[in-house]
């Protein structure tokens, strides 16, 4: 087996400290626990898989992180040391950047304005400089869809995979550090499924931390690097994708077994 | 689906109406807006055959510039209202109880609580600060309620529309208030209420100078940027056909003399002795119509160009994405309803000014003319979609209509069904439109 050599080599190559902590977060709705006492962490030029079947509370541990939605108790770190992510623009200054599952965008607006959202560009006379956000706009989408071609309309009548493009351009043309993916291919068909592997990859190696959230687990195996599983607000547990099989995280998603546990009769129930 | 999301090119348009679509295309302007501009033309071509020619004419026109100030200044504020998924019902009350504290200002409190006296040199500054200060409080608690208190703009401000009227007749006692001061009466307009033609024609000059400035700044931006520039025969035509307009209006309004009576009364006053067949004066562009025009140009570079206005487009367009795009929502809210205090207080202005008086009934059922006049404008009630020149265009259009219909003695409740039918069929055709361009 390569599980001990890969897990060898992942350990040492880590710097001492996490990119992120997430510290025991709990977040509840009235008396539901949506996330129960989870801790996960996420070291630079790392994907971790964040999965779990519908309600087991990723995308709500995750809101936490990028500001959406404030946690009852525990901690945020950033390179070890405590911070306050109390919303969205929080999170954006410290280099934390969401591509959220509804994409975010604001329809009636173009590509620039969406992009820049929060954060236009401003001319010395203070007005909105739409020139300079176009003009950037036009240099990210060069590179990440050149078909690009509808900067002056707005986003509403741009097709799903264009206006994934938008929400993915907003998110890394600030200099992330943590990049926070929900469901990004979910919208997404074969040719665009394949740019965002891509991108994901290539950000990987300029040393970006990148959360990634599905429940799709197949694209988690070929994209993350480890995976962390929730079931019902609590943490599964956390598993390096070499030393698992796909069965035996499907057995911590669907009756929240720890890869051990996972029995011959549990998986042939699995299978159906 | 999938083919859908991959193929990246517009389906090619039907053969049919190519070149006009892309005559109009090239021309980059908003389609919207000459289908209402058409709209005007046509009522007001019909009034003018149904009048026997008394509607087009100089005396005419110039004072539907005037009674259309009033709503076209309110309803620019309503359209970012609108646009963020609110709504104004008080702006009638809120004129009526800001228009009343302006009169009793300068009608008592000034001249005689204070002592000062009647037409003091400030005593229209104060009145208009103290209007705008008051304007923009009564708003900002309202928007706080809205924003921050999380009760819809709908209820809250129908609290208000009882409320701000309850208190004028609190504290008028069911009198009027007047009369206001001298020169706080040219703000209504009037024939002395205006620029007279030199300044009408300087004002023109400007205004065509900035035109064509912005449209130079805009292509020489674009050009550095190396982006696709509009055709220079678009830009011509565009250009000339907006300065055509202003100086067409402007030597309208210029046209229109001061009635003799008053031209003769000036003559005594000033000393001229007239010529045969009387002072001929020209009036110009009225007071409150410069003001309308001011506010319109401001509220479109707050609208388009500040930040402040992009987030109310964004949060109309999607609230949560703004809210996610770390956009303080509240903040913003409030403020669109400060600056419709503040709008409802310079129309209040206006229209005390007119009057010479503060009745108990200011501003009553303001807020329908003013809704109506937003969105006849193209301003659209699902969010996010509504422009300010549009919503002065839509003021012009409901005035046209009551004007129109009251000079070929039609009366009023008539008026009523009329102007209500237009306004259901407006909203229709724009949905229908919409829904068949798909955008």
């Amino acid at each position: 087996m390569t599980t001990m050599a890969a897990e060898h080599r992942s350990t040492t190559d880590r710097p001492p400290v996490p990119l992120v902590e997430l510290r025991d977060i709990r977040v509840a709705f009235g008396g539901v626990h949506a996330v129960d006492g989870v801790t996960v962490d996420l070291y630079p030029g790392e994907v971790v898989g964040l999965v779990g079947g519908n309600g087991a509370g990723k995308s709500t541990l995750i809101r936490t992180l990028s500001g959406a939605h404030a946690a009852d108790s525990g901690q945020i770190l950033i390179n070890g040391e405590p911070v306050a992510i109390s919303n969205p623009r929080d999170a954006k200054a410290l280099g934390i950047e969401t591509i959220y599952q509804t994409l975010a965008l604001a329809d009636n607006i173009d590509a620039a304005g969406n992009m820049f959202l929060g954060r236009e560009l401003r001319t010395r006379m203070g007005s909105l400089d739409d020139a300079a956000m176009e003009s950037a706009t036009r240099n990210v989408m060069g590179r990440l869809n050149p078909k690009f071609k509808n900067f002056k309309t707005a986003v509403k009548s741009l097709s799903g995979g264009q206006r994934q493009s938008v929400a993915i351009a907003r998110a890394i043309h600030f200099n992330a550090r943590v990049l926070i993916m929900d469901e990004p291919t979910a919208a997404l068909g074969p040719a665009e499924t394949a740019q965002v592997r891509e991108l994901v990859a290539q950000l990987k190696t300029e040393g970006l931390g990148i959360f990634l959230i599905s429940h799709d687990i197949h694209d988690v195996f070929d994209l993350a690097d480890r995976i962390s599983v929730m079931l019902q607000g609590r943490l599964v547990g956390t598993v390096n994708k070499h030393d698992v099989t796909k069965d035996e995280v499907l057995g911590m998603i669907i009756m929240g077994k720890k890869p051990g546990e996972v029995t011959e009769k549990d998986i042939a129930k699995l299978h159906g | 689906m999938t083919d859908a999301i991959v193929r990246e090119e517009p389906p090619p348009p039907a053969r049919q109406g190519i070149q006009l679509g892309q005559l109009v295309r090239s021309l980059e302007v908003d389609t919207r807006q000459l289908g209402m501009i058409g709209l005007l033309a046509v009522i007001w071509i019909g009034f003018n055959i149904a009048s026997n020619g008394n509607f087009i004419t100089a005396r005419n026109l110039w004072n539907l510039s005037v009674q259309s100030a009033s709503i076209g200044i309110m309803a620019t504020g309503m359209v970012l209202i609108i646009v963020s998924r609110n709504i104004d019902l008080s702006v009638g009350s809120v004129l009526g109880f800001v228009g009343y504290t302006m009169a009793i200002l300068q009608a008592e409190w000034i001249p005689n609580a204070l002592g000062l006296g009647f037409d003091q040199p400030y005593t229209w500054i104060v009145t208009v600060l103290v209007g705008l200060v008051l304007g923009a409080f009564i708003g900002g608690v309202q928007g706080v309620i809205i924003a921050y208190g999380g009760v819809p703009s709908f209820i809250v401000t129908l609290g208000g529309l009882l409320v701000w009227r309850g208190l004028i007749f609190r504290y008028a006692q069911g009198q009027s208030m007047g009369p206001m001061d001298s020169t706080y009466q040219l703000l209504g307009g009037g024939p002395r209420g205006a620029m007279g033609d030199v300044l009408s024609w300087a004002l023109a000059l400007l205004a065509c100078a900035g035109i064509a400035y912005t449209m130079w700044a805009g292509r020489r931006r674009r050009r550095r940027y190396g982006f696709p520039l509009r055709p220079m025969w678009a830009e011509v035509v565009v250009g000339g056909v907006s300065m055509a307009a202003v100086l067409g209006v402007v030597w309208v309004f210029n046209s229109y003399a001061w009635p003799p009576s008053l031209a003769t009364q000036y003559a005594v006053e000033h000393g001229i002795t007239e010529p045969p067949g009387g002072l001929i004066i020209a009036t110009g562009v009225a007071f409150p119509v410069v003001i309308m025009l001011g506010v319109g140009l401001v509220m479109t570079y707050i609208a388009t160009r500040r930040r402040f206005g992009r987030y109310v487009y964004a949060i109309g367009g999607n609230p949560e994405a703004a809210e996610l795009g770390g956009i303080n929502v509240r903040r913003t809210i409030t403020l669109t309803f400060v600056l419709m205090g503040m709008l409802c207080a310079v129309s209040a202005a206006v229209q005390t000014a007119r009057l010479n008086l503060a009745v108990t009934g200011l501003g009553v059922q303001n807020e329908l003319d003013v809704i109506s006049a937003a969105v006849i404008g193209g301003t659209s009630f699902a969010g996010g979609i509504g422009t300010i020149p549009g919503a002065i265009l839509g003021a012009v259009v409901m005035q046209s209509l009551r004007s129109g219909m009251a000079m070929i003695n039609v009366d009023s409740p008539t008026q009523d069904i009329v102007v209500g039918a237009v306004l259901v069929t407006a909203v229709g055709v724009d949905a229908w439109l919409r829904r068949r361009s798909g955008s």
